[in-house]
């Protein structure tokens, strides 16, 4: 483009020529081929699927199942419909991922903290730890505690009690399930009312710290908001409280509550295999905060402990949260691998049985992957709305 | 994984071939020379690999005598192992070009999976293997038991049906191989191992101790297994069927593997048109039921030597015996 004309003014465009209509014209033509593309694929998917005499649609949603589930959160037997075991299938799925998420936070943490230790011993068994089931694949161990886990465990005739009622067998972990009998109500809304009472406590002892610098013992009040006052009314209204338990009755114990080994198994190992990479992300964030944060506290005079609590820990957050996200994720998606060992989450019972049973291939895998990303979403949506608030606030 | 690769498969199968008008499966099989054949992971007897890779058993026959019929060497098979879930995604998705892997013919399937049955190569029925230890005699006896099984079978369906017709509850424990079946049940998850019979047999020699489980004598289903393929191939259709049917009618006919030859020159007509002739009416060769017979062996022969007496299995013929022994394998006539 040279100027080579005399007229300095730069002329109109033609509308053609004018990049702003262009971008625009051609942003059209992008979303109607977009859009011409997708209703084709789907119009062919549908016309080649009846052609070829598969069926399609949603109606076997409201179809008997006709198969039984060994884990259901909500009542499930085998007259209810296909469209349930979908449900039952996601809320095995939300169970393993929140276990696992809670567990493998935890100890990621203690790890993470405990690689960095001073002391020697502690450092090198989070080092081995880390180093170990970091680099196995996940379902290998998935299979290892299953099936190791589950061959070395007594049968159900040789069930081993550990006491207070519980028994642990190879059919699972059978703990006493509480009954409550008349007037347990009345402890029950007093430990809720502790807890409310001890979130506006500790509203208060902070303000008051901020105002005056006084601190109140927050920690050991609320203990006895939660517990001790409930407790101590249970006690005087003479324990109305009965527990059920586990029994042999037939082929396997009968009564409390149980917990089948595939998810004590798969819990077991997503929780260690994810808690190695939350504690390397734990010392990652540790180790950006600089020294100088340490140096400076303990001219303070805080203790080791209220450094790392206080001052190290929340400015580490920053750096861990983002990635930890990212742990969440993986954890929830490899939840999926429960298939393997019969955990009947949602790809071994929707993705798998249902499936397989009424043939609609393409509606289930779509409806599956979109609890996937939905659940996935959710994650990282909390976990940015965390992130805000964890982000330096400055003053 | 695998599942999910042939439902996306299928998927953009479906969605970019525009109007796929029947595909041949005839002709994409004799342009690339060989069968694909989707087989189980491993059941002995039915379809198993051997230590050197070798695919054996009654029901890889079924895909040999195809290879035999359409390229004239029943050793032109290549093999899918598939667990009961992916088979279907695997048939409808063309991954594999027919399915023979102890399948059970159900009105479902064949009307609404785009599928069609191409015959019975083995009547069956649903039973249950417990341990010796167990003490139990009968299925009716087992009340509040765990059950293993594999997933995306018709043996789920059962045994809800069976448990609930006797008012008994049970625990299904379902695993998606039957390798993890066999260690649930070997670990003592389950009390029991339900599925067909003959699978119950099957998976039994591959238990660490056979000797220390049994077979219940109660037979809670009917199960017809047979060869698969998609639907929409009518061509690809009638060989199947008609491969399966002349290995049943060269047993009536008492033509075996070894008298094959000389049976070329017999007088007999219905051995006549077996052993040359009808094949355009397939579009294959002449020779196409030779083939099967000299290669792959009549079906009886073909039990015996996988499933039957002269095999670790041992399975009698039962119900699989010919209709004029008794039996219910009973083949349209060859003409
Ligand atoms: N005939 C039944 C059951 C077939 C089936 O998959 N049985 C299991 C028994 S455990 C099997 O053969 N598994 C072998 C494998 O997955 O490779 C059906 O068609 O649904």
């Amino acid at each position: 483009m040279s100027d080579h004309d005399s007229d300095l003014k730069p002329s109109k465009p033609a509308i053609w020529n004018d990049p702003k209509y262009r971008a625009l014209f051609f942003q059209i033509i992008l979303v109607i081929g977009l859009g011409y593309f997708i209703v084709s694929i789907v119009d062919n998917t549908l016309s080649n699927m009846e052609s070829r005499g598969i069926s399609t649609g949603f109606a076997f949603l409201n179809e008997p199942s006709g198969f039984g589930i060994l884990q259901s959160l909500i009542e499930f037997d085998e007259s209810h419909t296909y469209g349930r075991t979908f449900f039952v299938g996601l809320l095995n799925t939300l169970l393993i991922s929140g276990l696992g998420i809670f567990f493998a936070t935890f100890l990621g943490f203690i790890m993470g903290v405990a690689r960095l230790s001073n002391n020697w011993i502690v450092a090198k068994v989070a080092t081995v730890y880390i180093e170990i089931f970091r680099n196995i694949p996940l379902l290998l161990q998935i299979f290892f505690w299953y099936f190791a886990v589950l061959a070395s465990l007594p049968g159900v005739r040789q069930s081993m009690s550990l006491g207070a009622g519980i028994e642990f067998n190879n059919r699972g972990l059978y703990v006493p399930s509480p009954v409550p009998e008349d007037g347990f109500s009345i402890v029950f809304w007093l430990f809720v009312i502790g807890i409310i009472a001890t979130v506006f406590l500790a509203r208060w002892a902070n303000k008051r710290q901020e105002l005056t610098g006084q601190q109140f013992p927050v920690f050991f009040s609320s203990l006895g908001l939660i517990f001790g006052l409930p407790l101590v009314v249970f006690l005087m209204m003479g324990s109305p409280l009965s527990w059920d338990y586990p029994a042999l009755k037939g082929f396997n114990f009968q009564g409390g509550v149980s917990i089948i080994p595939e998810l004590l198994a798969l819990l077991l190992a997503l929780t260690i295999y994810t808690g190695t990479f939350i504690a390397e992300t734990v010392r990652a964030g540790i180790n950006a905060v600089s020294h100088g944060q340490t140096e400076a506290a303990m001219a303070l005079g805080l203790t080791r402990g209220k450094t790392m609590r206080l001052i190290i820990i929340p400015q580490a957050m920053r750096v861990i949260i983002p990635p930890l996200t990212s742990q969440y994720l993986n954890l929830a998606k490899n939840s999926s691998l429960a298939t393997a060992i019969g955990y009947p989450d949602i790809v071994a019972v929707f993705m798998g049985t249902t499936l397989n049973q009424t043939g609609q291939a393409v509606e289930i895998t779509m409806m599956t992957m979109g609890v996937y990303l939905t659940i996935s979403l959710t994650i990282s949506m909390f976990m940015n709305w965390f992130n805000k608030r964890m982000a330096l606030v400055e003053r | 994984m695998k599942k999910l690769t042939s439902t996306l498969l299928l998927t953009s199968i479906l969605a970019v071939a525009a109007n796929t008008a029947s595909a041949d499966t005839l002709s994409s099989v004799k342009s690339k020379g060989f069968v694909q054949c989707g087989v189980s992971t491993g059941l002995p007897g039915f379809s198993n690999a051997d230590a050197s890779g070798n695919w054996k058993g009654l029901d890889v026959d079924v895909c040999r005598a195809v290879a035999a019929a359409a390229l004239g060497d029943a050793g032109k098979v290549k093999y899918t192992p598939l667990t009961a879930k992916e088979r279907f995604t695997a048939l409808q998705s063309g991954e594999i070009d027919m399915l023979s892997r102890n399948t059970t013919w159900t009105l479902t399937r064949d009307g609404s999976l785009g599928l069609n049955f191409a015959g019975v190569n083995y009547y069956d029925g649903q039973g249950f293997m417990v341990t010796k230890g167990l003490g139990v005699k009968s299925a009716l006896e087992l009340d509040g038991a765990a059950v293993c099984i594999q997933a995306g079978t018709t043996t789920e369906l059962n045994l809800a049906d069976y448990f609930r017709e006797n008012g008994m509850k049970y625990k299904s424990v379902t695993y998606d191989t039957s390798d993890a079946t066999i260690k649930g049940f070997e670990a003592g998850r389950c009390d029991m191992l339900s599925s067909d019979q003959s699978q119950l047999y099957a998976l039994r020699i591959k238990l660490k101790n056979p000797g220390a489980a049994i077979v219940l004598p109660e037979v809670i289903s009917k199960e017809p297994l047979g060869p698969v393929v998609r639907q929409g191939d009518d061509k690809w259709f009638n060989i199947v069927k008609w491969s399966l049917m002349a290995m049943v009618n060269a047993e009536e006919l008492g033509v075996t593997s070894k008298n094959a030859s000389s049976m070329k020159s017999t007088k007999n007509p219905s051995i006549g048109r077996l052993m040359g002739g009808q094949g355009e009416k397939l579009g294959l060769g002449d020779g196409w039921a030779y083939n099967i017979v000299s290669q792959v062996g009549n079906y009886g022969e073909s039990f015996e030597r996988n499933v039957g007496m002269s095999s670790p299995l041992k399975i009698s013929r039962g119900l699989n015996a010919l209709w004029s022994k008794g039996g219910l394998q009973y083949a349209p006539p060859i003409r």
